[in-house]
């Protein structure tokens, strides 16, 4: 294959990328949107294997290399609960951004293509920045896996002087940059490297840390769009366009994703990235004196179905406690049987509802609830004062009418499902404790509201039992 | 000083209806109103004046008299050209205007200094206007009385019996147009008990046919007719010669037809040509109820009924006066529903709010300047914004974040992005060489390429997005690929081979995982969505 061959390839791979991102525009198009990034894929893979950059020697090697690679990515997709996608797709990333690190080490050390005067610096430049980007996106992404998985406390851990201590590393990193350019070696350049490569691992592990949990729907988009910013700085790096072109299209795309994500909870992305929610616990504790007046009345999973049979309207609003109880499937039997009664259900999710975005729109399609009677908070708010019985399983500060009554409340001004408004709310929740943002919930406290308390799956299932009964 | 809400007698030749009835004038004067009217206005109604004046009305003589007493006038018909002139600075009149249709009367009136409410020119689609639809109470009143004259000139029951007599089949009605009068219609022929089939342009009705009883007719072609706003819309050729063949088919098996086609602002679309009345039955009936429009039938004659061919054609213009109690009453509560939503004080002053949908619409004159037509209603589908009651303090600022999608940024914000994004392509155009020059265009293009595709995906899709473009970024295996092996160049020497071929094989191996794992991990969540 010639090298114009191969560059007419990466445009029609680069073409298909596009393609592909907008066929996810809307359920009956993604497949083939799918499709259109695997072709794309293969074609590129294949364009530069056959392509003259790559020797013949090299062949077996490669092969190898995605053979074992590939076979651990087709099981571990296999395996996977829906309910772990936020863990997989943040495991993944750090995977981009591990590889990003890697080439980036390789470029530095290869010899084989050579650099003279400002096109030298802007190269180094780029390995610089490549690695720096990727190693961030390593261990931020890294981090984010294990909070997802539980495997480190939800909690944000907030540094004193944690700010202080990012704007040090910057200058650090700055500063090793420049001496990185101007080092006459390549022996006398690995030192700033190693160390910025350092000080950026630091970086990300800190900056994931001091994330609370309701906020990782956009530490997960905002990673995702760091693995693309890497592919886009290797692509300087090897003066390849293709590489540039789909690095761009992924990092603008997890941007706006977190931007939207942001836009959900009303905050902007840089108090978000900044520290999370609740911070330190201290704020609720002040408000501790202020409880929201009014009884708690809780009800029994059989006067829930009594209310769900005589109800002609319900939206049920699924949250983070459905998918930990893997309550999903039972959700689907009881709209099913509402549905065959004539009752009219349907959901509504809310943007930042789950731990990444569109996290419970995948559970529910795994559930195999039709997508057209899952609806989107702007979408449905306004259908609330027509409904009868609003259910909440596991959602709780999206649904809290703090944020539109009380001003002083942390997450004033955040959009809300507005669940009162129907005439009766039901909220399953395992216990009174409030939720990531450490608010009291006035739902909670309201007449139209009971409480179901209990693990949301087990509920549920009392309540398919009563229903059918 | 309350107003006066003035009630003449209506001057239009046939006209039996009155604005306003005893009933609802006690509400009126419960929202403050002083309420006059003409005497003998609600004679042809049913409606005395001494009924009038028991709901406390004051009854004037002469229409001269009321005009001048009146600060605000109630009518059925728009104005004639003597009430033009009776017309005060400062009035304002609620009644049918059709200001499309009636352009001189517009002008007249504007020249009157006059505020006029058009009550057809309400915008009907607007949930919260419905209760002052008088097109809708009017034509659900003209529709039930289209199957009573039906009724009156067919020669047989609408319900079939088995007498001792012997077996009576039920008649066959048929109505094309199942608009709010189509509808009343086949609600009506249906509680007769007669076979009742409808048509529509517009799919949508369907369901509402069915559910008052009748059967709905599919016309056998594919297009959609709603022309906006809840009306129908011209069809193509191939749709009508469709819709020909049909009502050929249907005039030859029912006894009833009941046409109530209209399209805005047009004459009314022929459906019955003299050949399909030739073949009905004899003893048939055709209601033409789009008869002053022209007539949906050939042979129709404007307010009359006529037998041709054997079938009685009616093409009466004035089936709603011929109900006038009943459609004076439903008038009267819409305009009483109108004048509560321009008095929501309850205090007898009206404020004719012009940032409020509704009366927007229904406002053809201000104070004498003409406000028709309408700019086109804010649609409800703008997502309610984050309430403004001091909660978002943060949304205000210098950043770019917590701006709505379609909501355009401040000025000044934009000024500043735009000024930075400058500085730094001069930067960047000064020092940086060509050949970085190239990729950076590429770069930035591709950035606004993604923003462009992105911002049309739809949110319950965002978790299959994440995978997929995480799947695609791990296009960074090409760095790898072609660090594994390159051909041997001249000249390059220490190149490390060894090392650089396990980094490449490392990273290779990292994004395969990434490659395969992402694209497969999509495809199954993609499958499980469905409708």
């Amino acid at each position: 294959m010639t090298s114009s061959l191969t560059t007419v390839a990466y445009l029609g791979a680069t073409i298909l990328f596009i393609l592909s991102l907008g066929g996810l525009s809307n359920p009956e198009t993604s497949r083939r949107g799918n499709l259109y990034g695997i072709i794309g894929m293969t074609i590129a893979v294949l364009a530069t294997v056959l392509g003259p950059r790559v020797a013949a020697a090299g062949i077996p090697w490669i092969v190898a290399a995605m053979v074992a690679g590939g076979a651990i990515g087709l099981y571990a997709a296999r395996t996977v609960q829906m309910t772990q996608m936020p863990e997989l797709v943040a495991i993944m990333h750090s995977l981009v951004g591990l590889a990003a690190c890697l080439v980036g080490f390789a470029s530095y050390v290869d010899t084989s293509i050579q650099y003279t005067g400002a096109e030298k610096a802007i190269h180094e430049i780029e390995i610089y920045v490549g690695i720096l980007i990727g190693a961030v996106t390593f261990s931020g992404s890294v981090i984010a896996f294990g909070k997802l998985s539980g495997r480190i406390g939800g909690k944000p851990l907030l540094l004193p002087a944690r700010h202080w201590l990012n704007l040090a590393g910057l200058l650090v990193v700055l500063w090793y940059g420049r001496e990185f350019v101007m080092a006459p070696s390549i022996e006398a350049g690995m030192t700033p490297l190693i160390v910025m490569t350092a000080i950026a691992l630091l970086f990300g592990i800190h900056m994931v840390m001091a994330i609370g949990g309701a906020d990782m729907p956009v530490v997960v988009s905002m990673l995702n769009s760091y693995s693309g910013w890497a592919a886009a700085a290797t692509g300087f790096m090897l003066s390849n366009d293709l590489l540039i072109v789909t690095g761009a299209l992924v990092g603008s795309s997890g941007a706006i994703l977190s931007y939207i994500m942001c836009r959900a909870m009303n905050r902007n992305f840089i108090s978000v990235i900044a520290g999370g929610f609740g911070t330190g616990g201290g704020a609720p504790a002040a408000k501790a004196g202020e409880q929201p007046a009014g009884e708690v009345s809780p009800v029994s999973a059989a006067e829930t179905s009594e209310l769900l049979r005589e109800a002609k309207n319900v939206i049920i609003v699924p949250g983070y406690g459905m998918a930990v109880a893997q309550a999903q499937h039972t959700v689907f039997e009881i709209t099913k049987h509402l549905r065959e009664k004539g009752v009219n259900v349907r959901f509504g999710i809310h943007p930042v509802a789950g731990r990444m975005p569109g996290h419970m729109n995948v559970l529910l399609a795994e559930a195999k609830v039709p997508y057209d009677i899952v609806l989107e908070m702007d979408e449905i708010n306004e259908d609330f004062p027509d409904t009868d019985v609003a259910m909440v399983i596991g959602a709780n500060d999206i649904v809290n009418p703090a944020a539109q009554d009380d001003p002083t409340s942390p997450i004033a001004g955040m959009p809300v499902l507005e669940v009162w408004k129907a005439k009766t709310s039901i909220v399953m929740k395992r216990s009174m404790a409030s939720g990531y943002a450490g608010v009291d919930n006035p739902l909670f406290y309201k007449e139209n509201n009971r409480m179901l308390f209990g693990d949301a799956k087990k509920m549920l299932d009392e309540v398919l039992v009563a229903l059918k009964a | 000083m309350p107003l006066v809400i003035g009630v003449p007698k209506e001057t239009a030749a046939g006209e039996k209806r009155v604005a306003t009835v005893p009933e609802v004038v006690e509400k009126l004067i419960k929202l403050g109103f002083a309420v006059a009217v003409q005497s003998g206005a609600g004679d042809a109604a049913n409606f005395s004046d001494d009924a009038y004046r028991g709901a406390g009305a004051e009854v004037v003589d002469g229409a001269a008299a009321l005009w001048a007493k009146a600060d605000i006038v109630f009518k059925v018909r728009g104005p004639s050209a003597e009430e033009v002139g009776l017309v005060r600075e400062g009035t304002t009149l609620i009644s049918f205007i059709w200001p499309a249709q009636n352009s001189e009367l517009m002008q007249q009136l504007a020249a009157r200094k006059a505020t006029v409410l058009a009550i057809d020119s309400l915008p009907r689609t607007l949930s919260r206007a419905q209760k002052m639809d008088a097109l809708t109470s009017q034509a659900g009143v003209a529709g039930y009385r289209a199957v009573i004259e039906a009724a009156n000139a067919f020669g047989r029951f609408f319900n079939g019996q088995i007498t001792a007599a012997g077996k009576v089949p039920p008649a066959k009605v048929f109505i094309a147009g199942a608009g709010v009068a189509g509808l009343a219609a086949i609600g009506t022929a249906a509680g007769l008990g007669a076979i009742v089939r409808a048509n529509d342009t517009r799919a949508e009705v369907a369901d509402q046919v069915v559910s008052l009883g009748g059967e709905f007719v599919k016309v056998d072609y594919e297009e959609e007719g709603s022309g906006g706003g809840g009306y129908a819309k011209v069809m193509s050729e191939g749709f009508q010669q469709a819709q020909r063949e049909m009502y050929a088919k249907q005039a030859k098996e029912v006894d009833i037809i009941v046409t109530t086609a209209l399209i805005p602002g047009k004459p009314a679309p022929r459906l019955i040509t003299a050949e399909m009345v030739k073949s009905m039955k004899p003893g048939s009936v055709i209601v033409d109820m789009a008869a002053e429009q022209g007539g949906n039938c050939e042979l129709t004659e404007p307010g009359q009924a006529v037998v041709k061919h054997g079938v009685t054609i009616i093409g009466y213009t004035d089936l709603v006066g011929r109900l006038s109690r009943q459609s004076s009453t439903l008038y009267a509560t819409n305009l009483f529903r109108l004048a509560e939503e321009l008095c929501k004080t309850k205090d007898g002053t009206i404020n004719v709010n012009m940032d409020d949908d509704a009366i927007r619409g229904l406002t053809v004159i201000k104070e004498g300047t003409i406000t028709w037509p309408p700019p086109p209603p804010k649609q409800a589908a703008t997502p309610p914004a984050a309430k403004p009651a001091a909660a978002a303090p943060a949304a205000k600022g210098g950043h770019g974040h917590g701006h709505g999608a379609g909501e355009p940024m401040a000025g000044s914000t934009l000024a500043i992005m735009f000024a930075v994004a400058a500085a730094l392509f001069w930067l960047i155009g000064a020092y940086a060489p060509a050949s970085f020059l190239g990729h950076f265009t590429v770069f930035v293009l591709a950035c606004f390429i993604g923003y462009m595709v992105i911002w049309n995906v739809t949110p319950s899709l965002h978790t299959p997005l994440m995978s997929v473009t995480n799947a695609i970024s791990s296009i960074i295996a090409i760095g790898a690929l072609v660090q594994i092996a390159p051909p041997l160049v001249d000249g390059a020497t220490g190149r490390p081979d060894e090392l650089i071929r396990w980094l490449a094989v490392a990273g290779i191996g990292l994004t395969a995982i990434n490659m395969f794992g992402g694209f497969a991990v999509t495809r199954r969540m993609l499958a499980m969505f469905r409708k």
